[in-house]
């Protein structure tokens, strides 16, 4: 079994954001940037399945340069090969044109199970995985919290509100969109980093991959940030300020007498 | 001719979903900006009559029941079939759809079946030059609200997120029923069962007072801090879901969307940012207190007190303050 996986790069949430000069995204100068965290688990499930079943993992992810660093990583950590569309053509795309061109790239490798993660933690579309699957005529499921694959099939445990699950069977192959905590990702061995070194990453064109270029990236896109602002931060709160004790007495005060909650 | 919503309802067992009501004001709403449109709500299920009689009591223009055995328990199989066949003999300009666990699951694969544009989790409808009509909702894990446009021809598919529109504000009405016949639809999963997460030990829905605790703590061996703050206080501690997923606290502790509604009298957010899907499982308590270094962190906009600052430094502050106090 060759599995697919594939993980976005994202801003690390603890960055400290501005708004770029056009106002439409944020500056990504000076921004770190990690691998987007359901990915992660998603990459674990796949290497954790691709060993139990004698397959093999394909990392793939769409984005600028810097993404080598996370098909890197997910090579170190187990991963085959990686295939990076960095393709101008392919960038600040929407959901369904990100998805047009993952599905092209799990064509290209052959993979015959896909995973996702559920939600990437910048765009937020939690749709791309399950567009993928349309594209390629496989069942999906969203927020999966447990798999078990057997011959043909898998029981998946998927994530509801309030604290339940719901556990079902479905065919494969399938897109399994990973929530995060289904697993414990493990840490990459310096002897996988050098291995990681000599494996191959691919990087197929949109003609590579049989797409037209306006199909994908930005042209191919219908949903498009217009702007992006702060919340109204801090409006209705009550800001203190100060050396900590002081504005520890300041919050007990207040609790006390204005809150009536101590 | 005017245009045409569609509001697609979560209900189970014939009561409609929460926020199935909140997605009706939400396109009642979007008809008002679009100045003029006819609102039409679908319901889809196995026997779906008490659901639709409940839409029925909102102004809408009518009610689509569709009705089918596929369709008893919910996969996204059956509802693309069923759903895509509708839509493509209707062809609506907008479908409005609840922000559920459900319809994530398989909005953006209808969407992908009848070629149209998805814009998830919309906030607040607003416009932009020319009086365009844009669309809000929250990017970078909320630290951020976006206003995205959809471009081209097409169906544009819309989910409401939780407590942006309120359920109160759907303007009631009288609605006609009218059965859809459903297509062929067929389930592409098998129903094995339900199950509880994690145990059901900690019920924080009754406690008085919340400590959460978020990333921001950094490690399981600084939340001895947030745990004597907690017994000054008399609190329960509850966690955002990061520090779940680490493995730090016990599944049961999750406040959220996939974990506790809480709505204690004292909510203290220590290290938490404020994610959507935090904000929804803490939004009613009545006083908020948020400890964190980021002055722009969306969890302040739900605080009635906030402090910008270390939590190392401030937690146990307000720990000798409590006890100080409380003495
Ligand atoms: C379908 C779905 C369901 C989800 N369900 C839930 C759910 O039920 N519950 C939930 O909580 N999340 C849920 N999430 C995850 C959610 O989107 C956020 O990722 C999560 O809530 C973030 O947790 P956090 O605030 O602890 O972490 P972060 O977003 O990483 O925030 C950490 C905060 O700590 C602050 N901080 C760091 N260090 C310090 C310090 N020394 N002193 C003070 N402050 C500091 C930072 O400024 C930051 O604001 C769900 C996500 C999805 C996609
Ligand atoms: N640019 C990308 N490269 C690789 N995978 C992606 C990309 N964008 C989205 N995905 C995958 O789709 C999932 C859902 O992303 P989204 O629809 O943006 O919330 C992510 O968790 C990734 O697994």
């Amino acid at each position: 079994m060759r599995i697919a996986v594939c993980l976005k790069q994202v801003p690390d949430t603890e960055a400290r954001l501005r708004i770029s000069k056009d106002g439409r995204w944020v500056d990504e100068d000076d921004l770190r940037f990690v691998t987007n965290e359901s990915d992660e688990y998603a990459l674990e499930e796949a290497l954790k399945i691709a060993e139990a079943t004698g397959g093999s993992v394909v990392a793939i992810s769409l984005g600028p340069d810097r993404v080598k660093e996370t098909l890197r990583k997910a090579l170190a950590l187990g991963a085959e090969k990686a295939v990076h569309l960095v393709d101008e053509a392919f960038h600040g795309g929407d959901a369904a044109a990100t998805a047009r061109a993952l599905a092209a790239a799990v064509r290209h490798a052959e993979a015959d199970l896909v995973f996702t993660g559920s939600q990437s933690d910048d765009a937020g579309w939690g749709s791309t995985g399950s567009i993928l699957a349309g594209h390629l005529g496989w069942p999906h499921a969203w927020l999966v919290m447990g798999v078990e694959t057997e011959d043909g099939s898998a029981k998946v445990t998927r994530e509801m509100e309030s604290g339940m699950n719901e556990v079902f069977r479905m065919a494969l192959p399938a897109v399994i969109e990973v929530q995060a905590g289904i697993n414990h990702p493990r840490y990459a061995s310096l002897k996988g980093i050098m291995k990681a070194k000599r494996k191959p990453i691919d990087t197929p064109s949109p003609a590579d991959l049989g797409l037209d270029a306006a199909a994908v990236g930005a042209a191919g896109s219908r949903v498009e940030i217009v702007d992006v602002a702060f919340p109204a931060s801090g409006e209705g709160a009550e800001m203190l300020e100060g050396e900590a004790a002081a504005v520890a007495q300041q919050l007990v005060d207040k609790l006390r007498n204005d809150a009536r909650v101590l | 001719m005017s245009k045409k919503i569609w509001v697609v309802l979560q209900q189970r067992e014939g009561a409609l979903h929460r926020m199935s009501r909140e997605a009706i004001a939400a396109a009642q709403m979007l008809a008002e900006r679009l100045g003029g449109a006819d609102v039409s709500a679908v319901v889809l299920g196995q026997d779906v009559g008490a659901a639709a009689t409940a839409a029925a009591e909102f102004d809408l223009a009518a009610v689509h029941a569709i009705d089918g055995e596929a369709l008893g328990e919910y996969t996204p199989g059956a509802y693309v079939d069923a759903l895509g066949a509708a839509l493509r003999d209707h062809a609506p300009a907008f479908v409005v759809f609840p922000h559920t666990y459900q319809s994530v699951d398989f909005v953006p694969r209808l969407a992908q079946d009848v070629d149209a544009a998805f814009v998830p989790e919309v906030v607040a409808f607003d416009a932009g030059e020319g009086d365009e009509l844009l669309f809000q909702r929250p990017v970078l894990g909320g630290k951020l609200q976006a206003r995205v446009r959809v471009r081209g021809e097409g169906m544009i598919f819309l989910s409401v997120q939780s407590g942006a529109f309120s359920a109160d504000s759907a303007r009631a009405g009288s609605a006609p029923v009218e059965a859809l016949v459903s297509a062929d639809a067929t389930r592409d999963r098998e129903i094995l069962g339900v199950e509880q997460v994690g145990g059901d030990q900690i019920d924080l829905t009754k406690a008085d007072v919340v400590v959460a605790v978020g990333r921001g703590i950094g490690k399981p061996e600084n939340l001895p801090i947030v745990e004597e703050l907690a017994k000054a206080l008399g609190a329960d501690i509850g966690a955002s879901r990061p520090v779940i997923d680490n493995g730090w606290l016990e599944r049961d502790r999750q406040i959220g969307s996939s974990g506790q509604t809480v709505a204690p009298k004292l909510y203290v957010a220590v290290g938490v940012s404020g994610a959507i899907q935090h904000l929804v499982g803490m939004k009613g308590s009545s006083t908020v207190v948020a400890i964190n270094k980021d002055p722009k962190a969306p969890i302040f906009t739900v605080s009635d007190y906030g402090v910008v600052g270390d939590l190392l430094e401030v937690v146990p502050a307000l720990t000798a303050a409590v006890a100080n106090a409380k003495s």
